[in-house]
Order: C-alpha cells, then structure tokens, then sequence
C-alpha cells in the first residue's frame, strides 16, 4: 500500500473514531433524557466492564478456557475479587491478583 | 447538597486524583503500545505514520487491527468499516458520561472526547458513582482530564518506544491480567443490587458465549444483554422507584 494511501486512511479512521466519541458525549446536551433512559444508562458501566473482564478471562486469546488449571487466570481473579469484596480498594486488588498469578504460574 | 463546612477539592486536585488513580495502568497498556509501535513498522508504515496514528485515533484495538489489514492489502473502506465496529463501544460511554457532563462547555467536551478509552471512562465512571454514594466530587471533568490525559501520554510514550526498540517486554510476565483486575476492581464495588449483579452475571456470561463474533461485536451485544437484564431486574425489584440517576440538575 503507498504512503498516500495509508496516511488518508490514518486520517479516515481518526475522524470515524473521534466522531463517534464526541458525538455520543453531546447526546445529553441535545435530548434530556427520560428517566427510563437513564435507568438504562446505569447499566452500562457495569455491562460493558463485566463482557471486557469476562472475554479476557475465559476466552484468552480467542480461545475458550474455562478450566482454572489450565488457565490460571481465573484462580487469580476469583482471589482478586475476594480481596476487592472486603477492602473495596484497587491497589491490593491488582496487586493480589497479579502475584497470585505469578505464584499459579510458577507451580501450575 | 453540600456540607459548608467541607472543602471543595480544587480542579488541580481532581486533576490529580484521575491522574493517580491511572497511573497502576500503565505496566498494563505500555506493552501493547510498544508491540503496536513495533508492528506498524513490520506492515510497511513509517515511523511518523505509526505514531501519529496513535496520536490521531488513539484506539489500541482498532489500530492493531487496521495494520494488519494494511500488511493483507485490504481496501480502506474495509478499514473504515472495521475501525467503526470495533470502536463503536465509546457510544456506550459517551451517552453514559454525556449526563453529568451535559454542562460543560463545547471545547471541553470536545478535548475529553478525544481523551476517552476504555480506561478513561471505566475509572471516571467509577468514580462518579461514589460521589453519588456520598464521597462529592467537585469537577468530574478535571477528574476525566487527568484520567484520559494520563493514559493518552502512557499510549504516546509507548508507541514511540516501539518504534524506536522494538518488542522488549518479555510474555512471560503477564502485564496485560492487570486490565482485567482493574476493571474488576471498578465493578465489584458498584455491585450494590440484585438488578447490577444479574447485569454484571448476564453481561459476563453473553460476552464470553459471543466471543466468536468478529470486530470485538461480541462485547457491544453481551453489554446490551447486560443491560436488558439489569433493567428487567430493576423493575422487578424497585418499580415504584425513581433510579438514583443524575437528574438534569445536577451540575
């Protein structure tokens, strides 16, 4: 592909990208929202992060693994979020789920 | 409303406070930087091409994707489709900040777009949420500024460390598991009703059964899927009940 090409599609994925962020953050300034709407918008955080954790815990790689011995991830963050129930605090939790993952590796 | 004998936190503060509560992302997306760096050069791109690429769209995923079409030949208009799938979820956390960032001025919005990534929003919203469980957050765009600011410069840096070194991390240390523990630690403290834990368990579950679909549309319908069911629950459980949402007042 020459260079032409690649930087107009630099550029191109740059404004699609940018288009979709900006506009979808205008959306309340546009349409007040019902409180339907709104009720459904708390839910997004929660599902979004819910489908990223859960593909990239049990689909690694494109690849289905659902057993915790073969794929010590999940082990890892089941402790992770154990320790998050009881200290609601980020920091322990990353750091107990990436030493235990290190310590999984090492023996698993 | 406020208690007058608090003090507010200054914009400087809350630009701060998102600045360190990113910063234990970094060890988790510097690798994917330098490895986008590095690949972009190995599919035929030049040095500034690849970085500015990461200036100019600053999405890992789509930008992964887009140079190993680039390296197959394909046409742009496929480029373009792919890019506008794949990153289709900040729709989702556009309309999701969009309310309680409905007054700030249009420039404002404008820069924060640009700002806004998985990351960004996950850890803004988080902390938006326990401004409304009683911990108030002054300027939730400041906050969002640090945040996606941060994240922005960690991409930069990376990817300009790719391409000038090339791949130097080694796999074995797993940086990448510290997204996903993020992530979980922004979710499990949210989970404070049957209607977010059914979301969380449905969203969970749809996302790892479609994981197939191509273009990463797997997270876009398990999300939705997670929604439906919050909502459904929701209603169920609390229908008398306006939700505790922002309300156009709020500032």
């Amino acid at each position: 592909m020459d260079a032409t090409s690649m930087w107009l599609i630099i550029l191109g994925m740059g404004v699609i990208t940018y288009l979709l962020r900006f506009g979808s953050l205008q959306l309340a300034s546009r349409w007040t929202l019902s409180s339907f709407q709104q009720t459904v918008l708390r839910f997004v955080p929660v599902a979004v992060l819910s489908a990223i954790v859960a593909i990239e815990l049990f689909v690694p790689g494109g690849q289905l693994q659902v057993s915790p011995l073969s794929n010590p991830r999940i082990i890892a963050a089941a402790l992770a979020i154990g320790v998050c129930l009881k200290t609601r605090k980020i920091l322990p939790t990353i750091a107990v789920g990436m030493v235990s993952l290190w310590i999984l590796q090492a023996i698993l | 409303m406020n208690d007058s004998s608090q003090q507010f936190s200054t914009p400087w503060q809350d630009f701060l406070a998102g600045l360190q509560a990113t910063l234990p992302l970094a060890p988790s997306v510097a690798p994917f930087g330098m490895l986008f760096g590095t690949l972009a050069l190995t599919a035929g791109m030049t040095p500034w091409m690849a970085q500015v690429m990461s200036i100019v769209v600053f999405a890992g995923s789509s930008q992964f994707l887009a140079v190993q079409l680039m390296a197959g030949g394909a046409p742009g208009i496929i480029i373009f489709l792919t890019t506008l799938v794949v990153n289709l979820r900040h729709v989702l956390y556009g309309m999701s900040l969009s309310t309680y960032f409905k007054k700030f001025p249009t420039p404002t919005k404008a820069l924060l777009a640009y700002l806004m990534t998985d990351e960004a929003y996950a850890i803004t919203i988080s902390r938006l949420r326990q401004a409304e469980q009683g911990v108030p957050l002054a300027h939730p765009g400041w906050y969002n500024f640090g945040s996606g600011l941060t994240l922005n410069l960690i991409w930069q840096i990376s990817t300009a460390i790719g391409i000038l070194f090339g791949a130097l991390i080694p796999d074995s240390w797993s940086l990448d598991f510290a997204v996903p523990l993020t992530f979980i630690a922004l979710v499990v403290p949210s989970l404070t009703g049957k209607a977010e834990v059914a979301a969380a368990l449905c969203a969970g579950l749809a996302g790892v059964l479609l994981a197939g679909m191509p273009l990463k549309l797997g997270i876009i319908a398990a999300a939705i899927i997670g929604i439906l069911a919050g909502v459904i629950v929701e209603q169920r459980t609390r229908p008398a009940q306006l939700p505790g949402s922002p309300t156009s007042e709020r500032e």
